[in-house]
């Protein structure tokens, strides 16, 4: 009894935190998300939907679209690549696999943009990529990669694959891989052990990778801004936007809002399909 | 199943190199010693030590590591009593404030980024090093709390028990035993979040004040106008900082393990 009796002042600064650095200000911007804005700048006390409204002009509505292509695309990718890496580190020698982890890891730690500005060196029509595919012959023309929206997926799914492969990775560590074996022995093929047993045991981890790939994909402004040179507009770019340059900031409140509500649908789904409350592999 | 090995090892191979291929481009231009991107001017150390006399750079990394290290100090407190208190309280509003709790690292960065954008505003709160704290402590408590809490949930609790049945007061109990179990998962958690501290370019881009920059924010802002070749040489430095301080967290979940 007295254990627990003591316990609530551990919590306390949790909760305090919590609810006054989390809580309050997520409310705070769905309420600023209703308001109307003042003719120049800041807002009035006036209920209004309009913000949300506006979100379905065709202009904003592409935006979405876009962004979504671009989430759907890097989410695609990252699984075709991190599926079969996550996949097969678990299988490796444990000494191994630790030194594959780290390596894994180092890149995932690095600042982002550090990352990001390789692949400019690299993508750029003088860069790298296109000296070497002069060289060699490939093409006569320097490729136009950098700004456009290849260079953006690439730069999304290099920053984001090292969340699928440890996602895939958890899950498949944990898989008891004599059952494979056993369908083996009993007769299963290769490919039919693999879909029933292996790929059956691995799912959670996939769709796990499926969310933390999918989700900040739709809001990493910095990529698209560095890599697609401001051509292409993600739903980030334009939050930004709204509040950095055109000042409407109830309106960048609706669109973060909506973005919010797509965000804990895409795990709402994920809860209900693989029954785990935890994401596979986040940390 | 020799031959399948090949194939599979062959794969990590490749796909860790096109990981590194970036990087490596990186490190390699940071000791060319040509101001053009484009030519390679044979090899030199003039960015790094531009990069020393470069004033102010060197702020910038500056209130980097403090930012990091006060956010990380505060959340690996709050995160690591409040992981352990919260196993011990039955409150109705535990699960709630364990879901609200780990909002920041689910919703993508950039709506935390507005989000505290709009609130500290409304606060009239000003814009620097105090606002950047809290920001950076709420993404980085979730890193520490879950990591202890999934440390907890595997531990016997009877060790526990055994001391408080034998009349150890509770803080007694937490220092002498809860704590050294719990230590990995504590020191793992926090050098995630420190790492993510100092990654963070997006949220700190909100609420970072026009005297008060972070190096991610600078270095952004740089890359938007046109990089000289010194950010190169902070960019190897940078990722010298992090290989040593995930060689030093593998360590340390390695010796406790």
């Amino acid at each position: 009894m007295k254990k627990r009796s003591r316990a609530w002042i551990c919590v306390l600064p949790l909760y305090i935190f919590t609810i006054f650095f989390v809580a309050v200000p997520l409310v705070y911007v769905i309420v600023l998300s209703l308001l109307s804005r003042d003719v120049t700048w800041g807002v009035t006390g006036k209920f209004t939907l309009s913000n949300y409204a506006r979100i379905f002009e065709s202009s904003y509505l592409n935006v979405f679209k876009q962004s979504l292509t671009v989430a759907f695309l890097t989410t695609l990718i990252t699984s075709l690549i991190g599926y079969p890496f996550g996949y097969f580190m678990a299988r490796l020698p444990k000494k191994r696999r630790s030194i594959v982890m780290t390596f894994v890891i180092v890149p995932f730690w690095t600042n982002a943009l550090v990352r990001i500005y390789g692949w400019i060196i690299l993508l750029r029509s003088q860069g790298l990529l296109n000296s070497v595919l002069q060289i060699i012959g490939i093409v006569s023309e320097p490729l136009k990669i950098l700004y456009t929206l290849p260079a953006v997926i690439i730069g999304m799914v290099y920053s984001l694959l090292p969340f699928m492969i440890f996602a895939v990775y958890s899950s498949a560590e944990k898989m008891d891989f004599s059952l494979v074996d056993a369908a083996r022995d009993l007769g299963a093929g290769r490919i039919k052990a693999f879909w029933t047993i292996t790929f059956r045991c691995t799912l959670p981890g996939l769709l796990s990778g499926f969310v933390l790939v999918f989700v900040p994909s739709i809001g990493l402004f910095f990529i698209s801004d560095l890599l697609g040179g401001g051509k292409i507009m993600l739903v980030g770019n334009l939050i930004q936007n709204q509040l950095l340059t055109s000042r409407d900031w109830p309106f960048g409140a609706a669109l973060s809002v909506v973005m919010m509500i797509m965000t804990l649908f895409v795990i709402w789904i994920y809860r209900r399909i693989t029954r785990v409350k935890d994401l596979e592999g986040l940390l | 199943m020799n031959k399948k090995l090949h194939i599979s090892d062959a794969y990590l191979i490749l796909v860790l190199l096109l990981m590194y291929l970036p990087i490596f481009v990186v490190i390699v231009y940071s000791f060319n010693g040509s101001k053009l991107s484009t030519v390679w001017g044979g090899f030199s150390f003039q960015w790094y030590r531009n990069l020393i006399h470069n004033s102010q750079l060197m702020q910038c990394l500056k209130n980097s590591l403090i930012l990091a290290f006060l956010s990380c100090s505060v959340s690996a407190v709050v995160g690591t009593i409040g992981a352990v208190g919260i196993t011990r309280i039955r409150w109705r509003t535990r699960g709630f404030l364990e879901s609200v709790c780990i909002i920041p690292i689910m919703i993508p960065e950039i709506i935390l980024g507005m989000v505290f954008l709009a609130f500290f505003s409304f606060l009239g709160m000003k814009f620097g090093m105090l606002t950047l704290v809290i920001a950076h402590t709420a993404f980085c408590i979730p890193y520490i709390f879950m990591m202890v809490k999934a440390r907890l949930a595997g531990m016997d609790s009877s060790l526990e028990d055994a001391a408080l049945d034998l009349g150890a007061p509770p803080v007694r109990v937490f220092l002498d035993i809860t704590l050294p179990l719990i230590t990995p998962a504590v020191l793992s958690g926090t050098l995630l979040a420190f790492a993510m501290s100092l990654d963070d370019v997006v949220i700190s881009f909100f609420v970072t004040g026009p005297n008060t920059n972070t190096l991610p924010v600078k270095i952004f802002s740089q890359m938007k106008t046109g990089v000289t070749p010194e950010i190169n040489a902070l960019c190897t430095l940078m990722l010298a900082a992090t290989f040593l301080i995930v060689i030093l967290s593998r360590l340390i979940s390695k010796k406790f393990k």
